[in-house]
């Protein structure tokens, strides 16, 4: 067997948070979270309904694009993905502009649907392929969602998980704080110290991200690697070496 | 009645300037064709509307220096990176940008589509978005207590533009299941269409067909553009072309370069539309 890759030690691990689950939708510039919904589906034996932006082969949705939204303000989707360009330890992501939103330094896309369904999924798993002290930062210069709200503003969901190319965080909502769950084979504490631009827990013992077993690895190699290559052809070429012909 | 207009230029000559104009996501009905017209005939200041996001179609509108406005949750050329011609725009201070979150977008559509004057939503409390967005309201949900919510004021686009698969002669455009086309048809004041292919019959009168229609009277005007949607997907007709796609993304990142691609795929190229 081939060297297990990075982006498959996440696709793994975020499979892992989604088992039980009964819908799980994934958005837009989300190769990796797709890829482990299709994971979490294949290991389901049915019972996972995934539904993937983008996607014909793997999105029923048959009202447009308003019924992921409608779907989720209902609370008919359990899980879902966030990232952000910056992330702070309070769990607000920036998905607008570094600086002055008006005369910016930097400009991203965009909020897309963060502003709701940060607050009505249940679960919401943030990923963030760049961990460094420039994206996960103290406080972020635009809040496109707030990690949590006040008492009195509904909010079923919000932040449940955050996962980087380094470690594996878990978001206590009570606090508002990130606790180091995991740290990825290959890395360790004092690194993602090094590279956290805020504070956050530490427990007295950090585990190591699991690796995927032969038999994940071949589900993620085989279909998912196929069907994620429907939506994210670019990312199934470099990562898998194999793109679904269009 | 609907108009049948002969060709994509006499469709975008209905374009005034400063339009407000929603456009469909990448992944579903793009007016590529239509959209080169445009820029052709030098259309200005235009408000564009993503519904509720926009890629492809509106940085190169913006790059070609038609759009005042963008109204919109996000603009991106997806697995191609950030929309270049709308990074560098809001970085010099040239385009005014109404950021929303998706569902937001929908809510002022359909208000809209209702006849009502606002929609109601949750979230968006505590973000900069709203923050920034004196136009939407926090109210007290009146059959509650303390609970607030977001008010969002009808959007009524002058123009809904999109690019359908096909439609009959007497304007029924059929959209199948993507019924944001749907949305923003009802909600804009005028829809100007093209069309892959005008067939004969009436998709109205075949529940199959009907139910994925969007009927004549809420179309004004179309016209049949052959790969009306390239270089992006017409979703269950054509694949988009990457190729072209990941080069755009390439060149349009200098001013120069999106100059070459203009005078490349736009500039003069009636006769190839």
């Amino acid at each position: 067997m081939t060297e297990v890759r990075p982006e498959e030690i996440l696709i793994g691990s975020i499979a892992d948070m989604l088992a039980d689950l009964r819908h799980v939708a994934v958005g837009a510039s989300s190769p990796v979270p797709g890829a482990a919904a299709l994971l979490a589906r294949a290991r389901s034996g049915g019972s996972l309904r995934v539904s993937v932006l983008g996607s014909r082969d793997h999105n029923f949705f048959t009202d447009g694009g308003k019924e992921l939204f409608d779907c989720a303000g209902q609370g008919r989707i359990d899980a879902f993905f966030l990232s952000g360009a910056q992330i702070d330890g309070k769990a607000n992501i920036n998905l607008v502009s570094i600086g002055d939103p008006d005369r910016p330094k930097a400009r991203f896309p965009g909020s897309f649907g963060s502003a709701y369904l940060y607050y009505v999924v249940p679960r919401v798993i943030l990923f963030r392929m760049e961990h460094t002290v420039r994206t996960l930062v103290d406080t972020v210069d635009f809040i496109s969602a707030p990690g949590t709200s006040e008492p009195n503003v509904y909010r079923p969901g919000g932040p449940y998980k955050m996962i980087t190319d380094r470690c594996l965080f878990a978001f206590d909502k009570s606090r508002a704080r990130f606790t180091l769950e995991s740290v990825h084979p290959g890395h360790t504490v004092e690194e993602v110290a090094e590279h956290t631009g805020f504070a956050y827990d530490v427990p007295d013992a950090v585990l190591q991200t699991p690796v995927p077993d032969a038999e994940t690895l071949a589900l993620i190699r085989g279909p998912v690697a196929e069907q994620i290559a429907e939506v994210y052809p670019a990312f199934a070429t470099s990562v898998f070496g194999s793109a679904k012909a269009a | 009645m609907t108009d049948l207009l002969p060709s994509v230029e006499a469709l975008a000559a209905r374009i005034p300037d400063g339009a407000r104009i929603a456009v469909p996501p990448d992944y579903s009905y793009c007016a590529n064709a239509l959209w080169r017209a445009a820029i052709r005939k030098g259309v200005k200041n235009l408000h564009l509307i993503g519904v509720p996001v926009f890629g492809y179609h509106g940085d190169v509108l913006i790059g070609a220096g038609c759009v005042a406005t963008v109204e919109t949750s996000a603009v991106t050329l997806g697995e191609n990176g950030l929309a270049p011609r709308f990074t560098a725009a809001v970085k010099e201070g040239r385009l005014r940008t109404l950021d929303a979150t998706c569902p937001a977008i929908h809510a002022g559509l359909q208000a809209a589509e209702r006849g009502a004057p606002f929609s109601v939503m949750r979230g968006l409390i505590g973000s900069d978005i709203l923050v920034r967005r004196p136009d939407w309201r926090l109210i007290n949900n009146p059959f509650g207590t303390d609970d607030p919510v977001v008010a969002i004021p009808a959007l009524r686009p002058d123009f809904a533009v999109f690019h359908a698969p096909k439609a009959d002669r007497h304007g029924n455009v059929w959209i199948g299941v993507r019924r944001e086309c749907m949305l923003m048809a009802h909600a804009a004041r005028d829809s100007l269409v093209t069309v892959e292919e005008i067939v004969d019959g009436d998709l109205t009168a075949d529940p199959v067909t009907a139910a994925g229609t969007i009927p004549a009277l809420y179309v004004t005007a179309m016209t049949e553009a052959k790969q009306g949607a390239w270089p992006q997907a017409l979703p269950g007709v054509y694949a988009a072309d990457q190729a072209h796609l990941a080069r755009y993304a390439e060149m349009a990142r200098t001013e120069d370069g999106f100059a070459r691609y203009l005078s490349e795929t736009v500039i003069g190229r009636e006769a190839a539309e």
